[in-house]
């Protein structure tokens, strides 16, 4: 009896990392090229973008609420940063700038309908993001933003992508080998560093927790608990936004019909992050290992040439598999949502 | 009176290892009506819970009309004639359908045909409705309606299934008088009908208008059953909250300088205004049945509600908190009642949610201090003697009694100029509240403590000062020195009838 109830504790905190040193070995040994360094640094470039917006979703999950609208709060950074560069002509700052503001004035609006005006979270923030998807292609009329597009009223934008803004998405730094570490996977682990230490070590993320697990009980002890969601919403856009500017600046134009699967992508990750060391918890650390486990689990496929199309329904099958482990497996029933 | 409509014999229930009914054996004749008293966790609800199908007992037997009554869902009970009203009225009614549709709801969920016949429901709506004497515009929608009348559909639609028991918990909880009225005078009616009422209420001037008999439950069974007019009011209620003297030295000390300055505070509307003092080193137990205001007055205190009219000042000085953290932040602390809702967090362990309200004082620059998180965690579990393994531990592992300890020990913390409990014994064994009964009582001498209780036993082992809240007024004060139980129990019961004067 003893022996099987150690065995399951085992199996519901180490897991999950047991499962992805298993698919590295596999892979490893199958994919040639897949445990090199270029390998490593692809994957991690892979979810970079989806990490940091699943770094987002954390903190709304840790408040015990949900952002569906960050997938199109990235695609309208995105859109903004381009049109600010290329229609408007103003510098790369100037768009990094706006785009943050844009990304926390969603996230405070989110944050207000959900606390001030009581709509449920996944509500508000679904129509948030029906606005946005469509509000992000009023200005050029549903086309994409490039240097020398037509605009409405029939001039040609002059603007260009500055070299600095793209160098956010494109430029690598030197590690061991030139050219090797992206400067999008720097701001992952910049970021992901951040949002633990702020959740674990700071008391306002302690509030946070406590207020997804028991918001009553986080007022009656003295919590300002609108305040906290509201910020917790704001983060989650402002992270978002960072999410949009770095997709802008890899693909050098404001591509309308880039970033469809950011949401569901990052999503998976912060859901399969409840699962690892066994937290039932949304967490940092969980979220990026969530991140990086479907990052390898895709391009491993992807080198040991599986169909593209299999990539969701593996995506699908692996989320299930970590909701698995947090809920049935570890009984004390997590309180996810989504 | 001699066809016994339904009997239940030795009823046996446990949760867990809380054993909620311990043998309960009770009548409830037809045609007249039974009202079931009980404070808190008596197990009344559990026992209706039983009756109407929802939880299965563990043992003991339930007969209708002589034959055994199983019921298994509520559905079940529904078919074999037992109607519940419940507590909150919207969940006997369905808000945005209309009156027509809730009325012949039950026969809809229960199948026959695909099309909605609209005139053949309206046509049984109004017969449900007359039949109760229920006048409004069947076509409706429910959510335009008033509570008393939404009340009235619920009752409606009960008794289209011609009940031979028909359950009502606390009916009149969100009515005015005049709708209570139209209710009792419903009641009545069907009651003269022959059906068997059990009415279950804490207010005694509902009581008084309607019981046939008075039924009172305590720890699990029944502790007094009133059947002779004149109905003995008082009796019940003291075999409802027990009167057994738990024997307790309270030595009452020297009260010091005055913390806590209540004048004319009115609660709600219509509420007789009241003001109270509160000293340092004083212990004040504030008793009263449930929905008395007890609740209320801590919300006032701590800044949750603002009081309808009337001062209070902490130290001297004016005290409006207009929040919780305003309300700590001037050193008035509140442990909630019913913990699991109001102050347990579940995912964290022993530790966090022993420093939950004080996190600032345990980190430096927003940063955590671990170290002295678990340095104050260790001394308030030293200091509550609180049973556990590790502070580490989550906060579920331990009992109810422990988990208390630890929600008390919380907000002792820290000092406090005004300490408030809410119903601080609520799910403890004997020991635990013995435990913090003793903790309360030792360091209370740098601060007033109210503590609000709807057990007498419990204001007995605690206070100093025994005050008795009746309707959102004070309306007795005793000093807790050979105490005469008889005049706090006829106080507890004496609900002046407030509410049908002012409403």
């Amino acid at each position: 009896m003893k022996d099987t109830s150690h065995l399951i504790d085992f199996a519901i905190k180490y897991g999950f990392l047991l499962l992805m040193a298993a698919l590295i070995v596999v892979f490893g040994l199958n994919a040639e090229g897949f445990l090199s360094p270029f390998s490593a640094v692809f994957i991690l470039q892979s979810v970079a973008i989806t990490g940091i917006l699943a770094l987002g979703v954390t903190a709304t999950l840790v408040v015990g609420g949900f952002d569906l609208s960050i997938g199109a709060v990235a695609t309208s950074a995105l859109m903004l940063s381009a049109y600010v560069m290329v229609v408007w002509e103003m510098s790369a700052g100037m768009a990094v700038v706006l785009c943050l503001l844009m990304g926390a004035a969603v996230g405070l609006v989110n944050g207000l309908l959900i606390v001030k005006a009581r709509i449920p979270d996944l509500l508000a923030t679904l129509g948030m993001m029906f606005l946005l998807v469509g509000l992000q292609r009023i200005p050029t009329e549903g086309r994409s933003i490039s240097t020398g597009m037509a605009l409405p009223d029939g001039s040609t934008a002059a603007g260009i992508f500055s070299p600095g803004f793209l160098m956010l998405g494109r430029h690598r730094l030197d590690l061991i080998v030139p050219d090797l570490l992206p400067l999008s996977v720097v701001f992952l682990v910049v970021i992901a560093v951040l949002v633990w230490v702020f959740l674990e070590l700071t008391r306002h993320g302690r509030l946070m927790y406590a207020i997804g697990s028991n918001a009553q009980a986080a007022s009656l002890a003295g919590a300002n608990v609108n305040r906290y969601k509201i910020a917790a919403y704001m983060i989650s856009g402002t992270l978002a936004s960072v999410g949009g500017i770095l997709l802008a600046a890899r693909l050098g134009r404001g591509d309308v019909a880039s970033g469809n699967n950011l949401l569901l992508d990052s999503v998976a990750a912060a859901l399969i992050g409840f699962a690892v060391l066994g937290a039932s918890k949304p967490n940092a650390f969980g979220t990026a290992i969530g991140a990086l486990f479907v990052g390898i689990l895709l391009q491993g496929l992807t080198m040991m040439n599986a169909p593209y199309y299999t990539q969701d329904f593996i995506k699908g099958g692996v989320l299930v598999i970590a909701l698995v482990f947090t809920f049935a497996l570890s009984g004390r029933g997590g309180r996810g949502r989504g | 009176m001699s066809d016994q409509a339904i009997r239940l014999s030795g009823l046996h229930k446990a949760f867990g290892r809380n054993q909620v009914l311990r043998g309960v054996d009770l009548e409830i004749p037809a045609g007249q009506v039974t009202v079931l008293m009980g404070a808190n966790g008596a197990g009344k609800s559990t026992l209706v819970k039983i009756l109407c199908g929802v939880h299965a007992a563990d043992s003991g037997e339930i007969t209708l009309g002589g034959a055994p009554l199983v019921a298994n869902s509520p559905s079940d009970a529904l078919r074999a004639g037992v109607v519940t009203v419940h507590q909150n009225i919207n969940d006997g009614v369905v808000p945005d359908l209309d009156v027509v549709s809730n009325l012949v709801l039950d026969s809809l969920a229960g199948g026959g045909g695909v099309f909605l016949r609209r005139g053949q429901m309206r046509a049984r709506a109004r017969q449900i409705a007359a039949a109760v004497g229920l006048e409004i515009d069947v076509r409706r929608q429910v959510s335009d309606l008033s509570l008393a009348d939404r009340q009235l559909v619920s009752i409606a639609r009960a008794m289209a299934h011609e009940p031979r028991l028909l359950i009502l918990d606390e009916p009149t909880s969100s009515l005015s008088a005049v709708e209570a009225d139209r209710l009792f005078d419903l009641v009545e009616q069907l009651r003269d009908r022959g059906v068997a009422i059990l009415y279950i209420s804490h207010r005694m001037s509902d009581i008084r208008r309607l019981a046939d008999r008075i039924v009172s439950m305590r720890d699990g069974a029944i502790s007094g059953v009133f059947e002779d007019a004149p109905l003995d009011y008082s009796g019940s209620v003291r075999a409802m909250l027990g009167h057994e003297i738990t024997e307790v030295d309270i030595a009452i000390p020297q009260p010091g300088r005055p913390v806590l300055e209540v004048r004319d505070l009115v609660l709600r509307d219509g509420a007789r205004p009241f003001s109270l003092e509160a000293r340092e080193n004083e212990v004040i137990a504030i008793t009263g049945l449930v929905g008395s205001g007890k609740s209320d007055f801590a919300g006032a205190l701590f800044g949750l509600a603002a009081p309808v009219s009337g001062t209070m000042r902490l130290d001297g000085g004016p005290h409006a908190p207009a929040s919780a953290r305003a309300a700590i932040d001037a050193g008035v602390f509140l442990c909630p009642k019913d913990r699991l809702i109001n102050a347990v967090v579940a995912d964290f362990d022993i530790t966090r949610n022993l420093t939950l309200p004080f996190i600032a004082r345990h980190s430096r620059l927003s940063f955590l201090s671990f170290r002295s998180e678990r340095a104050t965690a260790g001394r308030m579990i030293g200091t509550m003697g609180i049973v556990c393994q590790n502070p580490s531990d989550g906060i579920l592992t331990l009992s109810g009694g422990n988990q208390q300890k630890v929600m008390v020990a919380r907000w002792m913390a820290e000092a406090a100029r005004l300490l408030i409990l809410d119903e601080p014994f609520q799910g403890v064994d004997i020991q635990a509240r013995r435990d913090i009964g003793h903790k309360i009582r030792e360091t209370s001498a740098h601060r007033a403590t109210i503590v609000f209780v709807a057990e007498l036993d419990e204001a007995l082992e605690i206070a100093d000062r025994v005050l008795v809240m009746s309707e959102h007024s004070i309306v007795g004060e005793h000093r807790n020195e050979n105490i005469d139980v008889s005049a706090i129990m006829a106080q507890v019961v004496d609900a002046e009838p407030a509410r049908a004067a002012g409403q």
